[in-house]
C-alpha cells in the first residue's frame, strides 16, 4: 500500500473526480492526503486473507418492488432546479459524443 | 496465412416492463422530454434505488432461454463515469457477479445451425439522451434514464458480418418470443456493440489477434452488418500495411479501441484508445442489497420459457414438411406461429396453408404494417380457406380475393365464395364451351400456337387468360390448360 | 415553555392546556433571542409552522383525532429533504436546492402532527466532527460560545441544548449524532442500521448513515424513534420490521443487567475528566444492581482507518451527482462541458468535502481497490465480529463518546487527521451497524458537558433506551441548562 500521494497523482485524482484545483490546493492536498493515507496504512498490520468482506452491515436480500407505475414529476417540477433549461431540456454546453461508455 | 474474422457482440435490450429498473416512473413512450422522470431517476439528493422485480424475472427468463447458469447470489455495482445523460454520474450495473453466465444461442446459418457462446447476461439501468441538434448547446432528456437494460455478451464465436446480423436477428426473435421486450429497432429497444478483430495464423508461425475494435451504439441491423464488414476490411488493410512495414498489428501491441460508426458516410470513426480507457471504479452499490435465487423461484421462471424460435423452426420444417425459407417466415413471431398451428388443425393439411400464409396473408399484414396474427382473422377461417383451395373448390386467385374480404367481415370463406361467385367451375363441358369461345375470339393466338413452336407456350397462356376472363375467374386454370392443349392437339390434326 | 420536553408539550397540547401555536411561538421566540449567537439554524419556516399549528389547534378544538406528536415543534438537520424551503446540506453547491419530495422521516413526523420549525446547520454534507466545515457559518456550543458544538449534527444538538426546540433529527455516519449530543449535553440516539429509512437523507456513507433523534431526555428520544422507525419500501436497506414501541416499554425494569466495559475504550488518549465521568456513570449502574464485565474489542484501533476508507469511497460516489447539470450550483462561464463539472464542483464544495472525494476516488481507483477499499471491508468484518463476541458476555457496552469535552473553535480545523481521531469511540458502531445512544453524564471543570455512550446489540433499541432511562432516573445531568438559555427558562 503506497503511503504518499505526490502532486502528479493529486492532479490525476482531481481529473477523475472532476475537481478543478489551484496549484496551492494541489500542494496542500498532497500533504494532507499523504498523511491520511499513511494513517490508514495501519490496516496492513492485519492479516485478512481468510476474512470475508462486509459490504452491508445488515443481512437483507431480495428487496424488490412491484412493477406498478406512480405519477412522474411534471416537466416543470423536473426542471425546477435546472441551472439552465432550453424548452423541456436541461441545457448544457455542447457535449462531445465521444465519452459515452 | 489464414485469416479468420472474430467477432463478439454486446447487445443491450430494453425490457418491456411498465416501470423503470429502480423507480416507479412509468415507461410509456412520451413525446415531451423530461416528462417521465422522478427524483430517483433524476438522481436528486437523498434518493434511493429499489429493484423492479419483473425486470429481474424477465432477465432470468432470458438467461434460461440462453441456456445460462443462473446465479444463486448476485449483487449490484456502481460503474462511475461523468456524462450529462447519466444523472448520478454512475450507472447501476453488475460487474463481477452477473445474474447469468455461461450459455449459448444456436443461430440458423446456411442449412444448419451454429452455436454462439453467451458469456453472460446482466441487468443495468439505461442513461438518458443528449440532443445535439441545437447550435452552441446540448439538451438533455432523462425520460430514458433508468430504463431496465439487459446486456447480453457473446463469446467471440461470430465469424462474419452476415453471421453478426443473423445473431442479432435471432436474439431479437428470442426476446420477442419470451415477451420480455418489443425489440423494436426503430424505438431503440436494441443496441449492438460488436467487438471485431482478425485471428491471424501465419504460415509456420504462432497465431495472434489483431487489435480489437469495439463499435459503439449501432441501432439497426443494416448499420451492424455494414460496420462489421467495414472493420474487417480496415483490419485487413492495416494488417497488410503493417506487415509491409515490418511492424506488428497485434492486440498486444495496439490494444482495444472504441470506434463510432458514421452510417451516412459508411465508415468508422476512432473514439478512444486503451490509454484513455475509463477507470470505472466498480464497487458494490451500498444502496442495493443482493438477490438470492432459490429453487422454487427458479422453477417458476423456468416454466415460463416457451419453445424457442430455433426449436420451433426445426419442428415446423419436420412436422409440416416446410422448407427453411417458409418456416423462417412463419415463425417470425410467436403469435403468428401459434395461429398457423391452430389453422392447420382446421385446414387438415399444411402445404396450401403455408403457401397462403407466405403469400397473400403476408402481403395483407405488410400493407397494414402488422403481423399476420394481428390481422385478427381466426384460425378456423384461415384453415377453411386453405382447405377449400386444396380441394379445388376455389382456385388460388379466388382465394386471395376472398382473403381480402375476410379482413372486413366475420363470414366464413365458404359463404364469401358463394356470395362473390368464386366457386371454381370444374365442369368439363362448361370449360370446353369457354375454350371454344376464347379460341373463336382470338384466331391469331390460335394461329400462333399452331404455326410457331416458339410462340406456342405464350399463346396458350394468353388463351388460358382469356378463358379465365370469360369465366370471371371461376374456371379451374389447370383444367383450362388441359382442355386448351387437347383442343390445340385436335386442331393440329 | 422553553423548558418543556416533547412529551410534556405533547400532553399539554392534547390536554388543551397549551395551544400548538403557543408552543411554536415559544420556539420561534427562543430562536429569535438566541440563534444570532448560536447560529444553529440554516433556515426557519416560521409562517408555515404557525399555519400548521393553527390547523392542529382547530382540529383539537373540534375534538378530532390528532397524531402522537401533534403540535410539537421540532427541527430537522439540513441534509434531510423537505418539500418546503431549501435543503442545502450546508453546502454552496445546494444553497438553492428546493426538494420536490419529503424524506420518509419528514412525512412520518408530519403525519404524527409534529411541526418542523426549521433546518439546522451541519458540517458540509455531514463530513466533519465539529460543524466547522459548514459552507454557511459555524454553530457555537450553547455551553460556551468559543467552543464547537460537535458535528456533524451540531446545529440540531445546539438547537435542542439551547431550548430553541425540544427535539431535532440528526444523522450519524461515524458519530455525528452521538458526538454533538455529548458536547452539548443532550440525548442523541443512532438506531440500528436499517431501522430508520434513509430515503430523503442526502447520502454520505450509504452503508453507515442513519437518522436519529436528538432530545433532552431519553423518553423523548423513544417517542421520536417510535414515530420515525419502520420498514420503508423506498429504501432497499431498510429492515423489514415495523416501527419500535420503545416509549411504552421505557419504564420496564432493567434487572440483572450486565454492563460490558471494553478496555480499549478506557485506555490512552482519554482525558482524565472524561474518564472520571464515565467511571462515575458506570458506578451509578452498579448501584442499581448491574454487574460490570470486562470485555475486549481487540480491533478497535483499526476502526478509524477502516471507517474513513469506506465512508470516503462511498462519499466520492454519492457526491458525483453534484455537477451543476440538473440542479444545484453551476459555475457561470464554463469553457466546455467538462469544465462545467470541474469548476462547479470546485467552487461549490468546501475543502473537507474535496479531500474526502479525492481520497475516496483514490481508494476505489484501478490498482488500489484491493489494497484500500476491499481491505477496509474485511477489517469491518473483524470489528463486527468483535461486537458479536462481546455481546455474548454482556447486555450493553458502556464507554465514553469522545476523548475530550468540546474543544475550541479553530483548534483542530487545520489538521484533518487530528479531527478524524476524535471519532475513536463512536465509529465502530457504524461499521457494525449497531445502535448506540449518548446521554448526559457529567460536566468538565470548565462547565462543558460530558456524555456516556451505551452501545447495544442489533435491533435492541427498546432495551438500550430502558437502560439509558434508568440512568436518567438516578441522575440530573440531563436537566442542566446552558447559561445562555438559562435566563429564558422559567
Amino acid at each position: 500500500m503506497p503511503e504518499q500521494i505526490d502532486e502528479r497523482q493529486v492532479r490525476h485524482i482531481a481529473v477523475l473526480s472532476r475537481l478543478k484545483l489551484s496549484d496551492q490546493e494541489v500542494a496542500t492536498f498532497s500533504r494532507q492526503l499523504s498523511a491520511i493515507l499513511a494513517y490508514v496504512g495501519k490496516l496492513n498490520e492485519l492479516d485478512t486473507s481468510n476474512v470475508e468482506p462486509t459490504a452491508h452491515a445488515v443481512p437483507i436480500q431480495n428487496a424488490f418492488r412491484k412493477d406498478e407505475p406512480e405519477d412522474p414529476l411534471t416537466v416543470d417540477e423536473a426542471l425546477a432546479g435546472a441551472p439552465q433549461r432550453a424548452g423541456s431540456f436541461f441545457k448544457v454546453p455542447k457535449v462531445l459524443d465521444q465519452d459515452s461508455a | 496465412m489464414k485469416i479468420t474474422p472474430t467477432i463478439g457482440m454486446e447487445i443491450h435490450v430494453q425490457l418491456a416492463t411498465r416501470t423503470k429498473m429502480f423507480c416507479s416512473t412509468p415507461l410509456e413512450f412520451a413525446a415531451e422530454p423530461n416528462s417521465r422522470t422522478c427524483p430517483v431517476c433524476i438522481g436528486m439528493p437523498g434518493v434511493l434505488p429499489v429493484m423492479n422485480r419483473k425486470a429481474y424475472e424477465y432477465a432470468v427468463v432470458v438467461g434460461l432461454a440462453l441456456n445460462c447458469k443462473i446465479a444463486e447470489f448476485t449483487k449490484w455495482d456502481r460503474k462511475s463515469y461523468y456524462y450529462p445523460d447519466l444523472p448520478k454520474n454512475y450507472q447501476i450495473s453488475q460487474y463481477d457477479q452477473p445474474l447469468s453466465h455461461g450459455g449459448y444461442l444456436d443461430i440458423p446459418v446456411g442449412d444448419g445451425t451454429k452455436r454462439i457462446g453467451i458469456t453472460r447476461a446482466h441487468l443495468e439501468e439505461d442513461a438518458g439522451k443528449n440532443v445535439h441538434d441545437q447550435p452552441g448547446y446540448s439538451g438533455i432528456d432523462l425520460n430514458r434514464a433508468g430504463t431496465p437494460l439487459l446486456e447480453i455478451v457473446s463469446e467471440p464465436d461470430i465469424n462474419s458480418a452476415e453471421e453478426a446480423g443473423i445473431y442479432g436477428r435471432e436474439l431479437q426473435r428470442l426476446v420477442r418470443y419470451l415477451g420480455v421486450s418489443e425489440a423494436d429497432m426503430q424505438k431503440g429497444h436494441m443496441r449492438f456493440e460488436p467487438n471485431v478483430s482478425l485471428w491471424v495464423e501465419p504460415e509456420g508461425g504462432e497465431g495472434y489477434f489483431t487489435p480489437i475494435f469495439e463499435v459503439k451504439n449501432l441501432n439497426s441491423f443494416r448499420a451492424l452488418e455494414r460496420a462489421v464488414a467495414w472493420v474487417i476490411d480496415y483490419h485487413q488493410a492495416e494488417l497488410n500495411r503493417h506487415m509491409a512495414e515490418g511492424k506488428p498489428y497485434t492486440l498486444e501491441a495496439v490494444g482495444k479501441q472504441n470506434w463510432g460508426w458514421r452510417d451516412e458516410a459508411g465508415r468508422g470513426e476512432f473514439q478512444r484508445g486503451k490509454e484513455e480507457a475509463h477507470d470505472y471504479r466498480y464497487f458494490p452499490d451500498p444502496d442495493l442489497v443482493p438477490v438470492v435465487m432459490d429453487e422454487d423461484w427458479l422453477s417458476e421462471l423456468r416454466a415460463r420459457v416457451p419453445e424457442l424460435p430455433i426449436q420451433k423452426r426445426a419442428r415446423f420444417m419436420e412436422q409440416y414438411a416446410m422448407s427453411l425459407a417458409d418456416a423462417e417466415q412463419i415463425i417470425v413471431d410467436r403469435a403468428t406461429a401459434d395461429l398457423f398451428e391452430a389453422a392447420r388443425q382446421a385446414a387438415g393439411e399444411a402445404d396450401t396453408l403455408t403457401k397462403q400464409f407466405n403469400s397473400f396473408w403476408s402481403r395483407c399484414a405488410n400493407e397494414r404494417e402488422c403481423t399476420i396474427a394481428q390481422l385478427g382473422v381466426e384460425a378456423e377461417r384461415l384453415g377453411e380457406l386453405a382447405k377449400m383451395t386444396a380441394k379445388g373448390t376455389i382456385n388460388a386467385t379466388a382465394a386471395a380475393e376472398i382473403a381480402t374480404a375476410m379482413l372486413e367481415c366475420e363470414e366464413s370463406p365458404a359463404a364469401l365464395a358463394e356470395q362473390m361467385g368464386k366457386l371454381q367451375v370444374r365442369d368439363a363441358g362448361q370449360t370446353e364451351q369457354w375454350v371454344e369461345q376464347a379460341m373463336a375470339a382470338n384466331e391469331k393466338a390460335v394461329q400462333d400456337a399452331l404455326g410457331n413452336p416458339k410462340k406456342r407456350k405464350a399463346a396458350a397462356g394468353f388463351l388460358r387468360g382469356q378463358v379465365m376472363k370469360l369465366s370471371k375467374g371461376q374456371a379451374d386454370p389447370k383444367l383450362v390448360g388441359e382442355v386448351i392443349e387437347k383442343r390445340l392437339g385436335e386442331l393440329a390434326g | 415553555m422553553a423548558g418543556m420536553t416533547v412529551s410534556e408539550i405533547r400532553d399539554a397540547i392534547a390536554g388543551r392546556r397549551m395551544s400548538s401555536r403557543e408552543a411554536v411561538q415559544g420556539c420561534l421566540s427562543q430562536i429569535e433571542r438566541l440563534d444570532g449567537q448560536v447560529c444553529a439554524f440554516v433556515s426557519v419556516a416560521a409562517d408555515r409552522a404557525l399555519d400548521l399549528a393553527d390547523k392542529i389547534d382547530a382540529r383539537l378544538a373540534k375534538g378530532e383525532q390528532v397524531g402522537v406528536l401533534a403540535g410539537v415543534p421540532v427541527a430537522v438537520k439540513d441534509n434531510i429533504c423537505t418539500r418546503f424551503g431549501k435543503t442545502t446540506c450546508a453546502s454552496k453547491i445546494l444553497a438553492n436546492f428546493a426538494s420536490p419530495y419529503d424524506a420518509t422521516v419528514v412525512a412520518k413526523l408530519e403525519a404524527a402532527g409534529a411541526i418542523i420549525v426549521g433546518k439546522t446547520n451541519l458540517d458540509e454534507f455531514a463530513m466533519g466532527s465539529s460543524t466547522e466545515n459548514s459552507g454557511m457559518f459555524v454553530t457555537r456550543n450553547p455551553w460556551n460560545a468559543e467552543c464547537v458544538p460537535g458535528g456533524s449534527s451540531g446545529g440540531s444538538a445546539a438547537a435542542v441544548a439551547a431550548r430553541m426546540v425540544p427535539a431535532a433529527l440528526g444523522s450519524d455516519t461515524g458519530g455525528s449524532i452521538r458526538l454533538p449530543a455529548s458536547f452539548c449535553g443532550v440525548v442523541g440516539l443512532k438506531p440500528t442500521y436499517g431501522r430508520v429509512s434513509r430515503y430523503g437523507l442526502v447520502a454520505y456513507g450509504s452503508s453507515l448513515d442513519q437518522i436519529g433523534p436528538m432530545t433532552r431526555d431519553v423518553r423523548d428520544a423513544a417517542l421520536l424513534l417510535d414515530v420515525i422507525s419502520g420498514h420503508d419500501g423506498r429504501d432497499s436497506t431498510s429492515i423489514d420490521a415495523p416501527g419500535t414501541k420503545s416509549a411504552a416499554k421505557l419504564d420496564e425494569p432493567i434487572g440483572g443487567l450486565r454492563i460490558g466495559v471494553a478496555k480499549e475504550y478506557l485506555g490512552e488518549g482519554l482525558a482524565d475528566e472524561v474518564r472520571a465521568a464515565v467511571e462515575s456513570a458506570i458506578d451509578v449502574y452498579r448501584s442499581l444492581g448491574a454487574e460490570v464485565v470486562a470485555v475486549s474489542l481487540p480491533h478497535s484501533e483499526y476502526a478509524i482507518a477502516a471507517y474513513y476508507l469506506i465512508a470516503m469511497a462511498e462519499a466520492s460516489s454519492n457526491l458525483s451527482r453534484y455537477d451543476g447539470v440538473h440542479y444545484g450550483y453551476r459555475t457561470p462561464e464554463p469553457d466546455d462541458f467538462i469544465d462545467l463539472y470541474s469548476k462547479s464542483r470546485a467552487e461549490g464544495f468546501g475543502a473537507e468535502v474535496k479531500r474526502r472525494i479525492m481520497l475516496g476516488t483514490y481508494a476505489l481507483s484501478s490498482g488500489y481497490y484491493d489494497a484500500y477499499y476491499l481491505k477496509a471491508l474485511k477489517v469491518r468484518t473483524l470489528i463486527k465480529d468483535d461486537f458479536v463476541e462481546a455481546f455474548k458476555k454482556c447486555d450493553v457496552l458502556a464507554c465514553p463518546v469522545s476523548p475530550t469535552p468540546a474543544f475550541r473553535i479553530g483548534e483542530k480545523i487545520e489538521d484533518p487527521l487530528a479531527m478524524y481521531l476524535g471519532d475513536v469511540y463512536t465509529i465502530s458502531l457504524n461499521l457494525a451497524g449497531l445502535p448506540g445512544v449518548s446521554i448526559p453524564a457529567g460536566q468538565s471543570e470548565a462547565g462543558l458537558p460530558i456524555g456516556l455512550q451505551l452501545m447495544g446489540p442489533h435491533l435492541q433499541e427498546e432495551r438500550l433506551l430502558q437502560i439509558a432511562h434508568a440512568f436518567e432516573e438516578e441522575t440530573d445531568w440531563h436537566t442542566r441548562v446552558p447559561p445562555m438559555a438559562d435566563a429564558q427558562t422559567a
